[in-house]
């Protein structure tokens, strides 16, 4: 485990009119931490809370910082701390031009680090707002108006960015025009996130580590791959139940144009030219597309097919005709999880329990970030 | 046209004396305004509706009953009185200061109510925006809140300043009728009418249409320029 330098540590708990919060949880204080749950189940609260615009009992500290600890009757107001704050709606403050919008925190965080990669040019590039600069804020449509929120946030040289459902209140299109620059931001910044959403597409795609709350609570918090796959957790019961896997570009078949690409414990190919070997992919295999064989079939156009060992086999309270199976990659078990929906019938044939090694068929592997650029 | 001119000429002191109590008290209403405006709208208080309420209060009180409320207050007895005192005075009421403090209190809540309205309609959220970017609650104020509640501010002032031209009543009361000193326009033009000096009621009753038809449509236009907020 990682030392408290390393970590965001937040405890919050009381009642705010019917809404009672009591959560408490740690995450590395780098890469994107989602908070996922329920609407109403204080993920927004605590972003608040550690903002300190909201304020409970408790206590947040970020890599040994403390920003609130109600032992020793320590509560940094908000304009105190670097947070960087993206809300729902990207709230910008209508009588300045974007330009003005863009600065209103940098001027007031204090001397900038000199080539620091949060720097005006280099926050107005990796965003792409350049051509917006010497417009109005009303002038903007609801993409480019969050990224500049975004930059507004980023431009603070905060120590720790807060995103409350920043894609929520944007169309489709919209959505799918600014998930390529988080991801950008993920790649590129060392700032540590906390990002709100109720979205498991977005999170697949952009979280490292997740907390998953519900009713106040939090459930449950660690690693993305390792939540995903929890039998104890909601998620592998959800209708869109999968895992997400780090993995390594291997070779590129150009005949094909396939590429193969290493995850922990296998290899597997997807269709396309992913970019070159050794580079980082993160790749989403979905609960109802891989089926398991007990021996290795011959003559299938799967190109998937992995050994795996089966760690459990959980029934659905929804369907009861279905089963999840939780299985690890390699035929020690040692490698990734996945997961697996199966009928109750077919686990029975083919007599799938735990401990069982067999062979998981994988009908399709996508990526889980759409940008073919490097990871 | 000479009788204009010479009617002119005599209601000037008048005219130039209700402008400066107008301006003087607009801008006194305008820093004293503002933070009671910020206070009603930004408070949790419970008992800030009965503050509300005693601002509000010149709005339905008739003049005459403010104004002897104020008498009483600005006169050697009161208050007024013993403020007077330390500038070597007998009392506050019949002079330009107690016209002044009458009209801040009788246009206070012309001022008040819309940049309270203008506040309130900002909302919590540019001003946690602007904290979460490191502003402090009062650098916020004035570079989120004032900007933002523009219209308002100019709604008052210019409520605030025809409403001081307008009032008759209180002025009567604590001012009485002192030319050149408490005589004001509408008072003056009382005057005229009682001593049958029509023409000249007459030329004064024209100017204060003509001033109120200007300030009430350039209210209008100001409003729907100013109803986005832009840079």
């Amino acid at each position: 485990m990682s030392g408290p330098e390393e970590t965001i540590d937040a405890a919050f708990a009381g009642r705010l009119g019917d809404f009672s919060l009591d959560a408490r949880f740690s995450v590395p204080a780098r890469g994107i931490a989602a908070l996922v749950g329920p609407s109403g189940c204080g993920k927004t609260t605590i972003l608040r809370c550690a903002a300190g615009l909201t304020r409970l009992q408790g206590s947040f500290r970020i890599g040994g910082e403390t920003w609130q600890d109600d032992e020793t009757g320590l509560f940094r107001k908000p304009h105190r701390r670097p947070v960087g704050y993206v809300f729902q709606e990207a709230s910008l403050f209508s009588h300045l031009r974007v330009r003005d919008n863009l600065l209103y925190g940098a001027r007031r965080a204090g001397p900038a680090e000199i080539d620091s990669a949060l720097s005006f040019d280099a926050v107005v590039g990796l965003l792409g707002i350049a051509p917006l600069l010497d417009r109005a804020p009303d002038a903007l449509s609801g993409g480019e108006r969050q990224r500049v929120a975004i930059g507004r946030a980023l431009l603070s040289r905060p120590r720790l960015l807060l995103m409350d459902e920043p894609l929520s209140a944007l169309d489709r299109d919209s959505r799918e025009d600014i998930l390529p620059y988080l991801e950008t931001l993920h790649d590129e910044l060392m700032i540590p996130v906390l990002y709100v959403s109720h979205d498991m597409s977005e999170v697949d795609r952009l979280a490292d580590s997740l907390v998953l709350m519900e009713r106040g609570r939090v459930l449950a918090s660690g690693p993305l791959s390792e939540l995903e796959a929890d039998p104890d957790l909601p998620l592998i019961r959800s209708g869109g139940a999968a895992v997400t896997l780090e993995g390594i570009v291997e070779s590129v078949d150009e005949t094909y144009r396939l590429t193969e690409i290493a995850i922990p414990g296998g290899r597997v190919v997807v269709p396309g030219l992913q970019g070159g070997p050794g580079a980082g992919r993160r790749l989403r295999i979905r609960a109802s597309d891989v089926s398991f064989a007990s021996s290795r079939p011959e003559g299938i156009t799967i190109l998937n097919c992995l050994p795996v060992r089966i760690l459990g086999t959980y029934p659905r309270d929804i369907d009861e005709s279905q089963v999840t199976v939780v299985a690890a990659l390699g035929e020690d078990g040692a490698g990734a999880r996945l997961i697996g929906r199966i009928t109750k019938r077919s686990q029975e044939a083919l007599s799938l329990h735990s401990g069982a090694t067999v062979f998981a068929l994988i009908k399709a592997v996508s990526l889980a970030s759409s940008r073919p650029g490097k990871r | 046209m000479t009788g204009i001119a010479e009617s002119l000429s005599e209601t000037w002191p008048a005219i130039r004396l209700t402008v400066s109590l107008a301006t003087v008290t607009t801008i006194i209403l305008m820093v004293l305004g503002t933070p009671v405006a910020w206070w009603l709208a930004r408070s949790r208080a419970r008992w800030k509706e009965v503050v509300a309420t005693i601002v509000a209060l010149p709005l339905v009180l008739p003049p005459t009953v403010l104004g002897f409320y104020l008498l009483v207050a600005l006169g050697p007895n009161g208050p007024g009185g013993w403020i007077a005192g330390l500038f070597g005075g007998r009392s506050l009421a019949f002079t330009f200061e107690g016209l002044v403090i009458g009209s801040v209190i009788y246009s206070l809540p012309f001022v008040v109510q819309p940049i309270r309205n203008a506040f309130e309609a900002i909302g919590d959220r540019p001003l946690e925006v602007a904290a979460t970017l490191r502003a402090s609650p009062w650098n916020a104020f004035w570079s989120v809140a004032v900007p933002l509640a523009r219209p308002g501010f100019l709604a008052g002032a210019v409520l605030g300043f025809a409403h001081t031209v307008g009032e008759f009543g209180v002025v009567l009361m604590i001012g009485g009728n002192i030319p050149g000193e408490t005589r004001v326009l509408s008072v003056a033009i009382y005057d005229h009418v009682e001593t049958l000096q029509w023409d000249k009621a007459h030329l004064l009753a024209a100017l204060m249409l003509g001033f109120a038809f200007v300030i009430i449509l350039a209210m209008t236009l100001i409003a729907r320029r100013m109803g986005r907020t832009t840079p």
